[in-house]
């Protein structure tokens, strides 16, 4: 048999199927840019892993980001009108910033990004969306604003702005049937995000199922649980003890942190590289990856309405608890009596030869 | 006019060609360069910057919690929002009248101090120094890449690199051995980071009255371990970077006229000391002497001010050539006077009313998202830039000669920069000297400069941790009221450059939130009495130095020139190549700033 020949390993390490994939990265939404300079901070993986073809059995990966690209202007964008026109195929998109309301004024333009060669006008964030968002393998929100809106869209901001779904609609689906993939926070956790975008590869190469998404359209084994399940100072809060100030490393529930109602993972994961995070490090949550951020998290410095009632429910059990647990704490501190000095043993050991 | 002249070039009759790059990559955010570039004299005519973003932070701030201020402006920018909500909770402590206590200031300064030391380093090497590396360099300067090859590196046994043309190798995008190494020191200066403010790079841990990060032994070290690591990069990186930028002003002759402009530099100061400040405004003329980086404005080279009162009250907002309607016929008054008495003007940050017009792109009329800042000096609104930020730190801090830290010691005509041993390396000192010229190549300098700087700074606000540590002073928030009525004012260094908030206050709510980030100071475009920005006026004059003709211009130069400026336009340019098309061949030139 030919595979006989094969060498040791080569079956494990097939090639793709797809043997090369373009992600095509749209930073002109109404945004910071914050999600693109995010994603240098991940190392599971990193953006170079990804580029430079580290983990196996993926397809080569192109990246049409601004921020980070070696072209220039028309040299640069003529990669996005090629997308455009079907002439670069297979490609992710990925949309970053909240998408304005164009359609509210008489002209100019809110969010753009190039130059329309035709009427020397800018070319509107929208207008890229409508003509690549159809062409797109699959598309990806990167970051609150893009997914939800965010701050951008906040009550009494000018531009009507929203989320992707909000545009494209929550029930559009990529020309091969994938819903949009959102991967909220404020900015993006680095890992979350280059994580999903490992997924979307192991997909594409046919190495993993269709990507498991909730009904805000979120990766599930990353938004399945709230900040409070993985934050250290949820112990503290379980004994009712309950920081006064920010002078406190104890839980921040009354001084403003939404953790036990907000899906997300950082303070478990850390911000990066396990480092940082939220409550766990003293940053009240203010919901940054949620739909219902900002206007619904703020002032953000107040205590959530529902936690006066349960931090008071909880502070009855967890005063007692955190007093019973100081007794026995007390005598585990304490070593036990057998270890000592005396010309004695006294450990419950009888010797017969000494 | 801050137009540097260079009309004796031209000597032949100008070709223009209409050039532009829209967008500009490798920054934050949205911008592009309208140009003119005139091939016959290869130098270029005239410069539009141009952003295409409007968020309407101003709009949507009105209303809301005071407190909520830090929270909100930090995601103005995704690279520097540090420096956002750094610069909100400094207003914020004005207006509320409060002081935290010393150890919040010096977490605050670390963090702050990790900020420049990761976005400096990324942008530098991971972002500008592409436009330097090989691939560039062969695509656009063929004879500069075969002379490199044979240029020995002056510093080679500082850095490993035996010639010129093996810096540039090392910095081709992500295959380059020294761009993934510099990718991988701005991941553990993030990590320096999240130390100190929680989240990069909108933090966490950052509150009006102090900081919420808790202050122990692991804190501190797990930030020192890594500080040294980077302090023992510094000495490799100063030294390249020299080298480098050396060799470009030996093979191309007259290279320093590429994005320069008249010295005319702001920066409004860094790093609070504790000791000093209590963000009243009354004091504000001393505490900000007392910061580590020294407030100041240069006007033509010269240090006209170091006092933050006397420079708040000579900012102006005018309107120009941007989508914005005026607000001083009909716009309200806020502050009438400052708390010292002095009256405000009405186009103040504190009075000014964000009103948006959007329209069509018309270079005639209004074409960017862009306000014009300008300083009130001596009568005239000058178009004032930051040089990249570190460029008029540096220059503000050297020239007023007062920061002496042990570390670090301004000397009236320099800043001097001493680095302890590392693992590998002995101690240094680096000293960073004014430099004749405001340009491309000196704005990058003093980039890497500052973040020796910054990285010494640190190691005195360490020692400083620790002192407040050791001694058991390990509070970090001050509790306060929010009042009724209340105005304040931040003074900030954002990474590349000058940050301002101004805040006003009443029933509690905020009435009045202007924040200045440094963009808006460099990407200005013409203002109403026809003043070009300063990446107008820096590109304007550029000569081209690219071997390419009109054909497949890269435009190298003038993305040096831009670049230099550390463009950043969530608070930006964007330059397109169109067909080659010949717009007008003129006789007698007739150049200079167009209204």
């Amino acid at each position: 048999m030919a595979t006989d020949t094969v060498p040791y390993g080569r079956k494990t390490q097939r090639e793709s199927p797809v043997s090369d994939l373009h992600i095509v990265w749209i930073t002109a939404g109404l945004g910071c840019d914050g999600d693109s300079v995010s994603i240098t901070a991940a190392t599971q993986p990193s953006i170079e892993d990804v580029l430079l073809g580290a983990i196996p059995g993926l397809p080569k990966v192109h990246l049409y980001n601004p921020v980070l690209a070696y072209e220039n202007g028309e040299e640069f964008i003529k990669s996005w009108h090629a997308a455009a026109n079907g002439e670069l195929d297979p490609f992710v998109l990925v949309i970053e910033g909240s998408i304005p309301n164009e359609t509210i004024k008489k002209e100019g333009y809110w969010a753009a990004v190039g130059t329309d060669a035709a009427t020397g006008q800018p070319i509107t964030t929208c207008e890229w969306i409508d003509r690549l968002a159809p062409r797109a393998l699959a598309v990806v929100a990167c970051g609150t604003c893009a997914t939800y809106g965010g701050i951008h869209a906040m009550q009494g901001n000018p531009t009507g702005a929203m989320g992707l779904a909000d545009y494209l609609g929550w029930d559009w689906k990529s020309k091969a049937g994938l819903p949009i993939v959102n991967v909220p926070g404020c900015p993006v956790q680095p890992d979350n995000f280059m994580e999903t975008v490992l997924y979307l590869l192991y997909m594409v190469a046919g190495l993993a199922p269709i990507i498991p998404l909730d009904d805000q359209l979120r990766p599930t084994w990353l938004f399945g649980d709230t900040v409070h399940d993985g934050c250290d100072r949820a112990a503290s809060y379980e004994q009712g003890d309950f920081a006064a100030d920010y002078n406190s490393p104890r839980c921040l529930v009354k001084l403003g942190c939404w953790g036990p109602v907000v899906n997300c993972n950082v303070p478990k994961r850390g911000w990066m590289a396990g480092i940082g995070g939220c409550p766990n490090v003293g940053g009240i949550c203010i919901g940054c990856t949620m739909p219902g951020f900002p206007d619904k998290f703020m002032p953000f410095m107040d205590e959530p309405p529902g936690a006066h009632l349960s931090t008071g429910v909880i502070g009855v059990y967890g005063t007692a608890i955190r007093a019973l647990r100081k007794v026995t704490n007390t005598t585990v501190n304490k070593e036990p009596r057998w270890r000592h000095t005396r010309p004695e043993l006294t450990t419950g050991y009888r010797p017969t030869t000494y | 006019m801050t137009v540097v002249e260079k009309d004796a070039t031209r000597t032949k009759d100008p070709v223009l060609v209409d050039v532009s790059w829209d967008p500009i990559t490798r920054i934050v955010g949205s911008l592009g360069i309208f140009t003119k570039i005139d091939f016959a004299n290869r130098v270029v005519a005239d410069c539009r910057s141009t952003s295409s973003i409007f968020r309407g932070y101003s709009i949507f701030m009105k209303g809301k919690d005071p407190r909520d201020a830090h929270f909100i402006t930090s995601r103005i920018c995704g690279i520097c929002g540090d420096n956002h909500a750094t610069c909100a909770t400094y207003a914020q402590n004005m207006a509320f009248g409060i002081r935290p206590p010393a150890m919040a200031e010096w977490i605050v300064n670390l963090g702050e101090a990790a900020e420049y030391m990761f976005d400096h380093n990324i942008f530098q090497d991971n972002l500008l120094m592409v436009d330097f590396c090989e691939q560039m360099v062969k695509e656009t300067n063929p004879s500069v890449l075969a002379r490199a090859e044979n240029t020995p590196a002056p510093h080679a046994a500082d850095h490993g690199y035996r010639t010129i043309a093996e810096i540039m190798r090392a910095l081709n995008p992500f295959t380059g051995e020294f761009y993934r190494e510099t990718l991988h020191v701005s991941r553990y200066t993030r990590e320096m980071f999240c130390l100190m403010e929680g989240r990069h790079v909108h933090p966490s841990t950052l509150y009006p009255g102090g900081v919420g990060t808790v202050p122990t032994v692991q804190l501190f070290s797990d930030y020192l371990v890594r500080l040294m690591r980077y302090v023992e990069f510094m000495k490799k990186v100063v030294p390249l970077h020299d080298d480098i930028f050396d060799f470009f002003y030996e093979a191309l002759p007259g290279y320093e006229e590429v994005g320069r402009r008249r010295m005319d530099t702001v920066c409004w100061g860094s790093f609070n000391d504790p000791d000093e400040c209590d963000y009243t405004y009354r004091h504000m003329t001393n505490w900000g002497r007392s910061m580590f980086v020294t407030p100041g404005v240069v006007v033509d080279g010269k240090l006209v001010t170091t006092d933050l009162v006397e420079i708040n009250r000579n900012i102006r907002i005018l309107l120009g050539h941007s989508f914005y309607e005026d607000w001083a016929d009909d716009g309200e008054v806020f502050v009438e006077k400052d708390p010292l008495g002095f009256p405000i003007d009405k186009r103040h940050p504190w009075n000014q009313t964000t009103i948006p017009k959007p329209g069509k792109r018309d270079f005639d009329k209004n074409y960017s998202w862009v306000m014009c800042p300008r300083y009130l000096h001596e009568g005239e609104h000058l178009a004032m830039d930051t040089g990249g930020g570190a460029f008029a730190r540096l220059l503000a801090t050297s020239l007023a000669g007062i920061v002496d830290v042990g570390y670090l010691k301004a000397t009236g005509t320099s800043t001097k920069i001493y680095l302890p041993k590392t693992a590998s390396k002995p101690e240094v000192e680096f000293e960073w000297k004014v430099p004749k010229w405001s340009n491309a190549i000196e704005r990058d300098r003093a980039r890497t400069y500052f973040q020796a700087y910054a990285a010494a700074a640190a190691l005195h606000f360490l020692d400083k941790a620790f002192e407040e540590l050791n001694a058991g002073r390990t509070d970090t928030f001050t509790p306060f009221t929010v009042p009724d009525e209340a105005i304040g004012c931040g003074f900030h260094e954002a990474v590349r450059g000058v940050l301002s908030h101004h805040v006003v206050i009443r029933d509690g709510k905020i009435a009045n939130y202007h924040p200045y980030p440094p963009t808006p100071w460099n990407a200005t475009p013409r203002d109403m009495y026809g003043t070009p920005g300063p990446y107008e006026d820096s590109v304007q004059n550029t000569p081209i130095f690219e071997e390419n003709g009109p054909d497949n211009f890269k435009g190298i130069d003038i993305m040096r020139a831009v670049r230099s400026f550390d463009p950043c336009l969530p608070c930006g340019v964007h330059m397109y190549l169109g067909n080659g098309k010949v717009l007008e061949t003129r006789h007698s030139p007739n150049f200079g700033p167009q209204p």
